[in-house]
């Protein structure tokens, strides 16, 4: 049997922001066509590794996407590979909708194309995906903040990239749309896409295939979600304020009083 | 048949702004200090004629460029460091263009609003290197344009000091007094056929530019890590924009002084008809820039006739109106469930 292919590998990643050393020597991998949820307390550095793997910080280390240095790859070539949804980016409100999801094309156009009948199709499917659809020809402004996720969760998938990184994806969903963002990753792992996500709220993060684990700017763990040293792991840096308990063949985290 | 993203819509705007603009044009050229005069008679009469073709039609036409000038560096502005209240004015680049021309006066005696060509390109280039240098000047004070507030207050800083700084080689040099002064307010009365010329160039050369960068501008009104996430070259393309800002501004400040509020207003104006992308965005804002000044033109011309104000004071003040009404607007939106 082959090795796991590794859709990302962190090899002694340290990254300063601010003069301030966030993150110490991190080492991490993770195997292509699973989805990974990276959680922690507040301040843990989850947002910082998110964003070093997406290579929008300079850290210093090495990372690999798919055996390339992350920093030596051409810039729209990483971008094909490597989609990011990001937390609380300051979205300006008078782009439409069909725009918004269009500009996920755009590591795949060159300058000045006009978009392509695969390109309206693939914007089409990420639209209908995550229910966006109806709005199409509105302005981001005119949507409420949940509707707003979905549409640039949209614009996220029309990427099409092979790693798909977003950090607190479930911003503003109501529960419905919370599943459905669920049953979307499944379809995206099914078809070999590797998902990494930041989740705060630990029972959605319990429906990943892995968790990683970090506290103050460290990994404390990095383990299957259906493994109990995974679960006394997440009790661990939760204060063991929390319980992870299964329930129906899923596992839930409830609070310890 | 797959849905392609509405079309249409921009297109119309884009003809009825140009139907506006010539027919702007045409009024512009029959109006003047003598009143309402046919354009048959003028055929007929040759001072009329020379009037019409030498005077009024260059200047009508001249506002109407450093009009669309000015609404297409407030659209790149606008897009650039995602403000919706950034304007040619803010950055600091239309005092540094006004500073430029001031020192550029001083020196070499010349009057802003000298006829020959030469000079006027040289005007133009100073205003050019004084806008830029505001700029990065501003850019500096920030520390980058990621922090918006920090960008605005740096952005009056330098205005009001480089503002200060041309007052004083005017008050220093009593003799390009009195043109700094008409200069200051802002004024389309001394534009002529080389500086339409030049104008018409530059907001060529810079439609172009902005046309092609539009993208960026679209991907960075997601926020800036999606558009890097994008794999788009921020730098490069964040400095040629900053520079055919500058380009716009300066060359418009230098041929009308400082007009107030076209560059803020024309972007806002065009986002009420309808929202494009930038590509449409910035062309629509150039036109509509041209069309509100060429507008502003006329009425300053006719309100008090056959005396005329200058332009910059009106546009100040119906800016300052519309941007009153904007921010009461935006209150009470924000007010309401």
């Amino acid at each position: 049997m082959t090795a796991p292919q590794m859709a990302l590998c962190v090899r002694d990643v340290q990254v300063s922001l601010a003069g301030h050393e966030v993150l110490h020597g991190i080492d991490l991998s993770f195997v292509a066509g699973r989805w990974t949820s990276i959680v922690g307390p507040n301040g843990a550095g989850k947002s910082t590794l998110l964003k070093a793997l997406a290579g929008l910080l300079s850290y210093t280390g090495r990372i690999f996407l798919f055996d390339q240095e992350l920093m030596a790859m051409d810039r729209q070539q990483r971008a094909q590979q490597l989609s990011w949804l990001g937390q609380n980016e300051p979205a300006s409100d008078d782009l439409r909708v069909w725009d918004v999801v269009m500009l996920g094309r755009m590591p795949h156009q060159d300058w000045l194309a006009v978009p392509t009948a695969h390109d309206n199709a693939v914007v089409e499917t990420a639209l209908q995906a995550t229910q966006a659809w109806d709005w199409r020809e509105r302005s981001l402004g005119q949507l409420s903040g949940g509707e707003r996720q979905r549409v640039l969760l949209a614009r996220a998938m029309a990427v099409q990239a092979q790693v798909m990184l977003m950090d607190e994806p479930l911003a503003n969903l109501d529960p419905p749309h919370q599943v459905d963002w669920l049953e979307q990753v499944r379809c995206l792992t099914s078809q070999n896409t590797t998902v990494i996500s930041v989740l705060h709220e630990v029972g959605m993060a319990l429906h990943a295939d892995d968790l990683v684990v970090m506290q103050a700017g460290r990994i404390v763990h990095q383990g299957a979600c259906s493994d109990t040293q995974t679960h006394r792991a997440v009790e661990a840096v939760f204060d063991e304020r929390l319980a992870i308990h299964g329930l129906d063949g899923q596992w839930v985290a409830v609070p310890k009083l | 048949m797959t849905y392609q993203g509405s079309r249409g819509a921009p297109w119309g705007w884009a003809v009825s702004l140009w139907c506006l603009s010539v027919v702007g044009i045409l009024l512009g050229s029959a109006v003047g200090s003598t009143g309402f005069e046919s354009w048959r008679a003028a055929w007929q009469d040759d001072t009329l004629r020379q009037i019409v073709w030498d005077i009024r039609l260059p200047r009508s036409l001249g506002a109407w460029v450093a009009g669309a000038l000015l609404g297409l560096a407030g659209a790149l502005a606008q897009g650039l460091f995602r403000n919706p209240l950034a304007d040619p004015y803010l950055l600091g680049s239309a005092s540094g263009a006004s500073l430029g021309v001031a020192i550029a006066m001083a020196l070499f005696g010349v009057h802003p609003f000298a006829t020959e060509f030469l000079v006027r390109l040289g005007l133009t280039g100073a205003a050019f290197v004084g806008a830029v240098l505001a700029v990065l000047l501003t850019l500096v004070l920030a520390r980058g344009v990621q922090h918006t507030l920090r960008l605005l207050l740096a952005g009056v800083i330098v205005g009001v000091v480089l503002g200060a700084v041309a007052s004083l080689i005017t008050l220093m040099r009593p003799d390009v007094l009195q043109g700094m002064q008409g200069f200051l307010l802002g004024s389309t009365s001394f534009i002529d056929g080389s500086s339409c010329v030049l104008m018409l160039g530059v907001l060529l050369a810079c439609l172009v530019m902005a046309m092609a960068l539009s993208r960026v501008l679209d991907a960075l009104s997601l926020g800036e890590s999606t558009a890097l996430s994008l794999g788009l070259p921020l730098l490069p393309v964040r400095v040629v924009l900053v520079c055919v800002l500058a380009l716009a501004t300066g060359t418009a400040v230098a041929q009308t002084g400082l007009v107030a509020f076209v560059g803020l207003a024309a972007p806002h104006v065009v986002r009420s008809l309808g929202k494009t992308r930038h590509h449409w965005l910035v062309l629509l804002s150039a036109l509509m820039g041209g069309v509100l000044l060429l507008a502003a033109d006329l009425l300053a011309r006719l309100l008090m006739s056959p005396q005329e104000m200058p332009v910059g004071v009106l546009t100040a003040v119906l800016g300052g109106g519309y941007l009153l009404w904007l921010m009461y607007r935006s209150q009470s939106m924000r007010s309401a469930p």
